[in-house]
């Protein structure tokens, strides 16, 4: 039997039924788009348009096009790669984790945040494969395929070939995890489009829901399913932030050469993801009006989980300052000198400002339970998290050991055409997602609507 | 199938604790559910049906066993033995280096194995139509099947204990 505390916080509101909530959550993928769904996706083609010119370019004429140097041979690319696969955490985090913890409040919005993971790690992967030069030889480079040269295999003690096994599992798993929660919702529609008569959409659905019956055998094994793959994901998670880490972290320039990374880059990533989250999400609610499903609760819930990992990388911040100090590494202590005082100091601060004091904002209940700062600080946590990258990134390598290559970096419009061309990718994908595809899971929801909608507590009274 | 047709009593059910202990009680009577429908996971109805619990985490488990074995099988093979390289002076393989890897090939067998295992046994194909005893199964409605050739109970009674259990409708349905 269902008990369900009276103090805990409804999670489905507006006195939803089982079949509103098949109606609410179908409704957008069976009428036609809005006017502002159709002026979102011509913006991100726009994006996608300009991004691929710019993509086009660079491999028409090789990555010198981009404003790397000899001393600064890593910048936007990698800075926006790591950004990328963080803010896809968030994703998996919500499915995989929080499953693991029985935390019903998931289910409004984990479908549309491991909608975002693969689209970001989709994003995420661009940047590398570009960066390899010749994207076509990037699988032959980069897997270990038989080839001519011996056969010469790839090095599998490098953190970079980790990295190809750790970005392609997650993206393959979380694509997996995701279409198997999608497949009973796919069953939604397809029914609801017999009963109306609509015989190609019923067959397009039918063929993506697999048949699905809705048996509770089927059901059975699929909440197995469910359960292992949220085991599988929640250490493949924390392993994927961890090895891009190690990217870093296995150098030997000052400033990347710590053993802090892993955690704080795991923590780095949440942060990131759950401010992409809020952003998409609050978007979503709005123009979709499932403020019944995604309620100021589980906005608060999420502002939470920010101000916590917002802390975590704050700490990190400071426990790296403090050991390039007490490590008496001189030159571990110039690279932290160099990055708060030196000519990136901007980037540091913004930085500092955006990642640690902005989400301690949330400590505030009227400031973590209100739309419009909630969206705002979302924004600027995203913000922050690009320049830490960068900061890393960019400020670690360019005072080089040799003062006579000491120099700056200056994007140039492709570094930015390409970023903005991961922007159209991410956005068409999620705006095709949301109009073709439940955008929540409606199957989980329905399993909680009796337990805690309003309606049935009213009528109920304390259990 | 071009055999005969199967006949079946179709209770519809509301509410999934009405169908949780109508479930056991019409079972007690000695009548045989073929199948319940459900647009979610009812907690425990497996156990009520007499469902034995899934074996994939099983599968999941070779399947992942086999991934280990294999990654870390072909790095000591291509690093260690087939062309050993020296990088950095270090030894041509150890295993440390070799857990990334080895881990992500573990978790990408073990996941994709189990759910096409799952898909496997479950029958579930993109060209099949599954057998719908009531579309509303998928919206708001826990539909029981009651397969009339499989039970010596007359149609009647079982109408009647299906009635008398909460169901809110009982339909008969051929196939």
């Amino acid at each position: 039997m269902h008990a369900e505390s009276v103090l805990r916080e409804t999670l489905v509101t507006g006195g939803k039924t089982v079949h509103d909530v098949s109606h609410d959550i179908s409704r957008q993928v069976e009428g036609a788009p809005t006017r502002l769904w159709w002026m979102a996706f011509g913006v991100s083609l726009a994006f996608l348009t300009y991004g691929a010119y710019c993509c086009g370019y660079m491999l028409w004429n090789g990555i010198g096009v981009w404003g790397l140097n000899k001393t600064v041979g890593w910048a936007w690319d990698i800075t926006n790669f790591v950004w990328w696969v963080g803010i896809g955490h968030a994703g998996t985090l919500i499915s995989a984790i929080l499953l693991l913890f029985r935390q019903r409040w998931r289910m409004s919005i984990n479908r549309a945040a491991e909608a975002m993971t693969i689209f970001a790690v989709i994003c995420a992967l661009s940047f590398p494969a570009f960066h390899m030069g010749r994207l076509w030889l990037g699988f032959y480079w980069a897997l270990p395929l038989p080839n001519a040269f011996g056969s010469l295999w790839v090095n599998f003690n490098s953190p970079l070939l980790w990295d190809v096994f750790a970005i392609s599992t997650y993206f393959s798993v979380s694509l997996l995890f995701w279409y198997m929660g999608l497949i009973p919702d796919f069953a939604v529609i397809r029914d609801r489009a017999v009963r109306a008569g609509a015989t190609t959409r019923a067959n397009i659905y039918n063929a993506l829901s697999f048949g699905w019956d809705g048996a509770a055998k089927t059901w059975s094994r699929y909440e197995s399913v469910a359960l292992i793959l949220a085991g599988l994901s929640t250490p493949l998670v924390l392993s994927v932030h961890t090895i891009v880490s190690m990217d870093f972290a296995t150098s030997v320039v000052p400033g990347w050469h710590t053993t802090i990374f892993p955690p704080y880059f795991v923590a780095g990533a949440i942060f990131s993801g759950f401010a992409m989250v809020l952003t998409l999400l609050l978007i979503t609610r709005k123009v979709f009006h499932l403020e019944d499903y995604i309620t100021i609760y589980h906005v608060e819930l999420m502002n939470i989980v920010i101000i916590i990992t917002g802390s975590i990388v704050g700490i990190a911040y400071i426990t790296e300052f403090f050991i390039a100090w007490y490590g008496q590494v001189p030159a571990e202590q110039y690279a932290f000198i160099n990055r708060a005082t030196g000519p990136y100091w901007w980037a540091y601060w913004s930085m500092m400002t955006c990642n640690v004091i902005s989400p301690q904002l949330f400590w505030f209940k009227r400031l973590r339970t209100n739309l419009v700062a909630t969206f705002v600080i979302s924004i600027i946590v995203n913000i922050g998290m690009w320049f830490e990258r960068f900061v890393i990134i960019v400020t670690s390598l360019h005072r080089d050991y040799l003062p006579s290559s000491w120099t700056m970096f200056h994007p140039t419009m492709y570094d930015i055409g390409e970023y903005l061309f991961t922007f159209g990718i991410f956005f068409t994908a999620f705006l095709l997602f949301a109009k073709f595809f439940p955008v929540i899971n409606m199957a989980e929801v329905k399993s909680i609507v009796k337990a805690t909608s309003e309606k049935k507590k009213s009528t109920t009274g304390a259990h | 199938m071009t055999a005969a047709k199967e006949n079946f009593l179709v209770g519809i059910f509301d509410d999934e604790d009405v169908l949780l202990e109508a479930v056991g009680n019409i079972r007690d009577k000695g009548v045989k559910i073929k199948e319940v429908y459900s647009p979610f996971p009812v907690h425990g109805l497996d156990e009520e049906l007499g469902y034995t619990r899934s074996r994939l985490p099983i599968a999941a488990f070779l399947f992942g066993m086999t991934g280990t074995i294999l990654a870390l099988s072909t790095q000591i093979w291509m690093l260690g033995f087939d062309w050993p390289m020296i990088i950095g002076g270090k030894n041509n393989y150890s295993i440390p280096p070799f857990i990334p890897v080895t881990f992500e090939f573990t978790v990408l067998l073990s996941a994709f194995g189990m759910v096409i295992t799952f898909l496997i046994v479950s029958d579930m194909k993109p060209y099949k139509w599954p057998r719908q005893y009531d579309i509303r199964s998928t919206d708001d409605k826990h539909v029981m099947a009651i397969d009339l050739g499989a039970n010596k109970t007359s149609k009647e009674e079982i109408r009647a204990i299906l009635k008398e259990n909460g169901a809110t409708e009982v339909n008969e349905k051929s196939f």
